[in-house]
């Protein structure tokens, strides 16, 4: 009931995306273009055609391998843990934390994975519901040299210190954050202990 | 009281640095306090004395090797801990557990809980003012102790469970000490109600004080007792029944109030329940292996990544994993519960005097190595 | 014996004793404690732990007295002395039995409540001058704390000041004289609320002496240690010792004001030599049974919030003991053969 819900109010983040572009995982840089040009498409559907080209070139620099339509995906339950994986573009972030806010999910962690690999880090936050069993995974790709997010901490409190610690392990950067200053590591920390290249 | 959130800020206020050592945030916590008199204009909490990086460690160490790192984060409630990681692997791996071992489990979280919340209630009348709770709660204590010491080999830090089952079984003088240890602690708990929760001071100290509403919980991700005693009816052992918590009938105490009155009486009426799950774990525990037939000696998980919570003593304690098919964690996020509920503190505790702020922390039953991981 | 001599005499025990008493008090509340807890308290040192206070106290004189950065050394080195002097002088006038008595002054009360208003001076100048903001807070907190139960315990005084018509303690003993009915506590003919008096005056000195659970000038969960937080040493031990001298002239007063003093609870007064040590027996007999009680409150209520503290104060005792203080007058006027 529940996951449908959501599943279905989530998927209205990517209606712009699959028009504009392919890939979620779309660099920093190009997130503010790609947001301007998401508000455009809305505006204006007719015009999104020509609002591609920004898209096409973190397309380019990004992904090479093709990658599954975007859209919540429902996992298994049994064997994941969680009901709903959801892939997003970081700029997408606080949009779908205002649609699990509307359904009251609560917020159960925020944390980073560096996939060194790709040069990319991913922020998954982590949400569940009080009165029905749904956890919900939004996971956003960045660039691991410049990661860069938006917050969410001004729609979720709790996200201020999961975000600071985040910032503390990794070096992800939440714009809009009010304190990202260490949290769990020496005041005077300038090092991110979790990414893979840290040598203590 | 909150016409004090009015007053203008920028008057003559002073900074209290209350820890990292002091008698009242049970470890090393620090809370940066702006005050205006004995009112509380923020409260900052800063943390990360007792950090240690046990996210890393996963990452450096097999499977296996972590085991006993779980016991050291939460060290009043290990056993949930353990009872999450090795949930989170099995989940991962897809170990099967056989029954009895679960029940084990199950019997020995339930334990654990117990002395969990009994010190947390002597701690917290202790930071009320009153000492003589925190020596019978520990008297109690003792006998979970020595319980768990027979069975477990240890008595704070335990690594009990393995992948797949636990370390050793039980025996008929451990099902009589438990039985014993109910018959005896259901005799103590209205000693602690005509003592300590009729008591009038406390019952002024508590009630109206450190109110914590449902969209806070929500906004804070506050688990457990906390959100419990917010009028959420959310157990994780209940909605989301882990190992074999759904055979049993025990009941979720919530209380609507959100103060710290609500906190302490989710938790005490906490005591009485897992009592009950115990009793009939004991009742129902099947005879049968409690490891799996074949050792699970190297555990590789699928590539992908993994979830798995439990209700640890102080709320829910999710382990999430990200595994790349190798015999360690490519990335192991521990999350605790109490970092959450603290993380509302700065907000609640804005415009409270400095002991009601104190009684507000003890009722969030704050575990600090657990908090900084 | 020649007057000079007797009150150099008694200086000397008052002064034992308000040492004595207080490392023994901490002896007691120690082992008080661990029975009430269930534990077993001090043994090692000495039978049932009886050396336990002299170890005590040769630790805490053997410390280095420590100055914190930025404290005021003369007040950090005055204030204990200004918590412990006035508790001593105090005891000059406290009749431990009829003759046992350093002086006998018709002022008496008075002086006990002039000199016991010295006592949260001291305790302010110490956490001042000690430049510690937990021991400033505390310290705030004892002011306040002590106007408000001044005055419900000084309403009281004045209402047994107006029942035994003198402020000589000694007088009011012996006007409580015969059985133990005779005692004040007991004497609803004179005021019909005298059980009352005498809870608000136990309250109030409790509060007074900064007991649980109204220990706000210590507050250790709350404040580290309130006042004496940066207090080393003897500097403490001073302190301490001023304490228990205070709380036992509390318990003193309850017991001559309202528990009939020296009295035994029976009309048998053995006279001579004898008949000091039995007034002796009764007194400190009563007045460890009161000091009991304090302990045992100690240790089984938790502290109360500050403004419940005040609240009970200003709320329920001024104007009960001030409707009290009106209805004893009255009843004096309308039945003054009583």
């Amino acid at each position: 009931m529940l996951l449908a819900k959501i599943k279905e109010a989530l998927s209205s983040l990517y209606e712009d995306i699959q028009e504009t572009q392919e890939v979620p995982d779309a660099a920093a840089a190009a997130a503010v273009e790609a947001e301007v040009a998401a508000e455009e498409a809305a505006a204006d559907a007719e015009t999104a055609g020509a609002d591609a080209a920004p898209a096409e070139d973190a397309q380019a620099e990004e992904s090479e391998e093709p990658k599954a339509p975007p859209g919540p995906k429902e996992t298994d339950y049994k064997a994941k843990g969680y009901h709903l994986d959801v892939e997003l573009p970081p700029e997408k972030i606080p949009e779908a934390a205002e649609i699990l806010t509307r359904e009251n999910f609560f917020i159960e962690s925020i944390t980073g994975v560096d996939w060194i690999d790709e040069q990319q880090l991913e922020v998954v936050y982590d949400f569940n519901h009080f009165d029905e069993l749904c956890r919900v995974v939004i996971r956003s790709r960045t660039d691991r040299n410049n990661p860069e997010i938006p917050t969410i901490s001004h729609i979720y409190q709790g996200a201020n210190w999961h975000e600071r610690e985040t910032h503390d392990f990794f070096g992800i950067k939440f714009i809009g954050h009010p304190d990202l200053s260490p949290l769990l590591l020496p005041e005077d920390a300038d090092f991110h202990p979790l990414l893979k290249d840290f040598k203590a | 009281m909150n016409g004090l959130l009015q007053q203008d800020v920028n008057q003559e206020t002073f900074t209290l640095n209350l820890g990292p050592q002091h008698p009242a945030t049970h470890g090393v916590l620090r809370v940066k306090l702006v005050m205006d008199g004995e009112y509380i204009v923020e409260a900052e909490p800063v943390l990360g004395y007792i950090h240690r990086m046990h996210e890393k460690m996963g990452e450096n160490r097999t499977w296996v090797k972590f085991l006993p790192n779980c016991g050291r984060m939460d060290y009043l409630c290990a056993l949930s801990y353990n009872h999450g990681y090795v949930g989170a692997v099995e989940r991962a791996a897809g170990i099967e557990v056989p029954e009895r071992a679960e029940y084990l489990r199950v019997i020995t979280v339930e334990l654990n809980r117990i002395s969990s919340h009994l010190l947390w209630f002597g701690a917290f009348v202790l930071d009320l003012g009153g000492f003589t709770p925190l020596l019978y709660a520990f008297d109690d204590r003792e006998f979970i102790l020595d319980l768990l010491e027979s069975v477990t080999g240890s008595r704070l830090t335990y690594c009990y469970f393995r992948f797949g089952g636990v370390y050793n079984d039980i025996d008929d003088a451990f099902i009589a000490g438990t039985r014993e240890f109910i018959k005896r602690q259901r005799k103590r708990m209205p000693m602690y109600d005509a003592l300590v929760t009729k008591n009038i001071i406390l019952i002024k100290r508590l009630k109206e004080i450190g109110h914590i509403s449902k969209d806070m919980a929500k906004r804070y991700g506050a688990t457990g007792p906390v959100a419990r005693g917010s009028g959420i009816n959310f157990d994780v052992r209940k909605t989301e029944p882990y190992s074999v918590y759904s055979e049993f009938d025990f009941d979720v105490p919530v209380y609507e109030e959100g103060d710290s009155m609500a906190r302490y009486m989710v938790r005490m009426d906490e005591i009485e329940q897992s009592m009950r799950i115990i009793e009939q774990a004991l009742d129902k525990l099947p005879e049968g292996e409690i490891k799996p037939k074949k050792a699970v000696k190297l555990v590789k998980p699928e590539k992908g990544d993994y979830y798995h919570a439990v209700e640890a003593a102080r709320g829910s304690f999710g382990v999430r994993l990200v595994s790349d098919g190798t015999n360690t964690a490519y990335r192991l996020k521990l999350r605790s519960p109490t970092f959450s509920n603290l993380s509302l503190y700065g907000e609640v505790s804005r415009g409270m005097l400095l002991p009601d702020a104190l009684a507000l922390m003890g009722s969030l039953d704050l575990v600090i190595p657990e908090i900084d991981r | 014996m020649p007057e000079p001599f007797r009150v150099i005499l008694f200086i000397i025990f008052v002064m034992a004793f308000a040492g004595l008493n207080a490392a023994y008090l901490v002896w007691c509340e120690r082992k008080g404690a661990a029975h009430v807890q269930r534990r077993i308290g001090p043994k090692e040192v000495g039978p049932y732990g009886l050396l336990q206070p002299i170890a005590d106290g040769i630790k805490l004189m053997t410390k280095q007295l420590f100055l914190p950065k930025g404290a005021d050394p003369i007040l950090f080195m005055v204030a204990p002395l200004m918590v412990m002097v006035p508790a001593i002088m105090s005891f000059c006038v406290i009749p431990f039995s009829e003759t046992f008595v350093a002086r006998e002054i018709n002022i008496g009360l008075l002086l006990i409540f002039a000199f016991a208003s010295v006592n949260v001076l001291g305790l302010l100048l110490g956490a001042w001058g000690s430049a510690n903001k937990y021991a400033v807070i505390a310290a705030a907190r004892t002011v306040s704390q002590n106007v408000a139960y001044e005055i419900p315990m000084l309403i009281t005084v004045i209402t047994m000041v107006m029942v035994t018509n003198t402020m000589n303690l000694n007088e009011i003993v012996r006007s409580q004289a015969g059985w133990f009915f005779h005692w004040h506590i007991f004497r609803l003919d004179i005021s019909l609320l005298m059980p009352v008096s005498f809870l608000i005056f136990f309250v109030c000195s409790l509060a007074e002496t900064n007991r649980a659970p109204f220990d706000m000038a210590e507050a250790e969960s709350e404040l580290i240690a309130g006042v004496y937080t940066e207090y080393p040493g003897m500097g403490f031990g001073v302190f301490f010792m001023g304490e228990y001298a205070n709380i036992v002239i509390g318990a003193a007063l309850a017991v001559i004001l309202f528990l009939g003093g020296w009295q035994s609870p029976i009309p048998f007064n053995p006279a001579g030599f004898l008949g000091v040590f039995w007034g002796l027996f009764w007194f400190l007999l009563k007045l460890y049974t009161l000091i009991f009680t304090v302990i045992w409150i100690r240790w089984t209520y938790p502290r109360t919030q500050f403004y419940e503290l005040l609240n009970l104060s200003w709320k329920v005792l001024i104007p009960i003991s001030l409707f009290n203080l009106i209805l004893t007058a009255l009843q004096i006027k309308i039945f003054p053969w009583l």
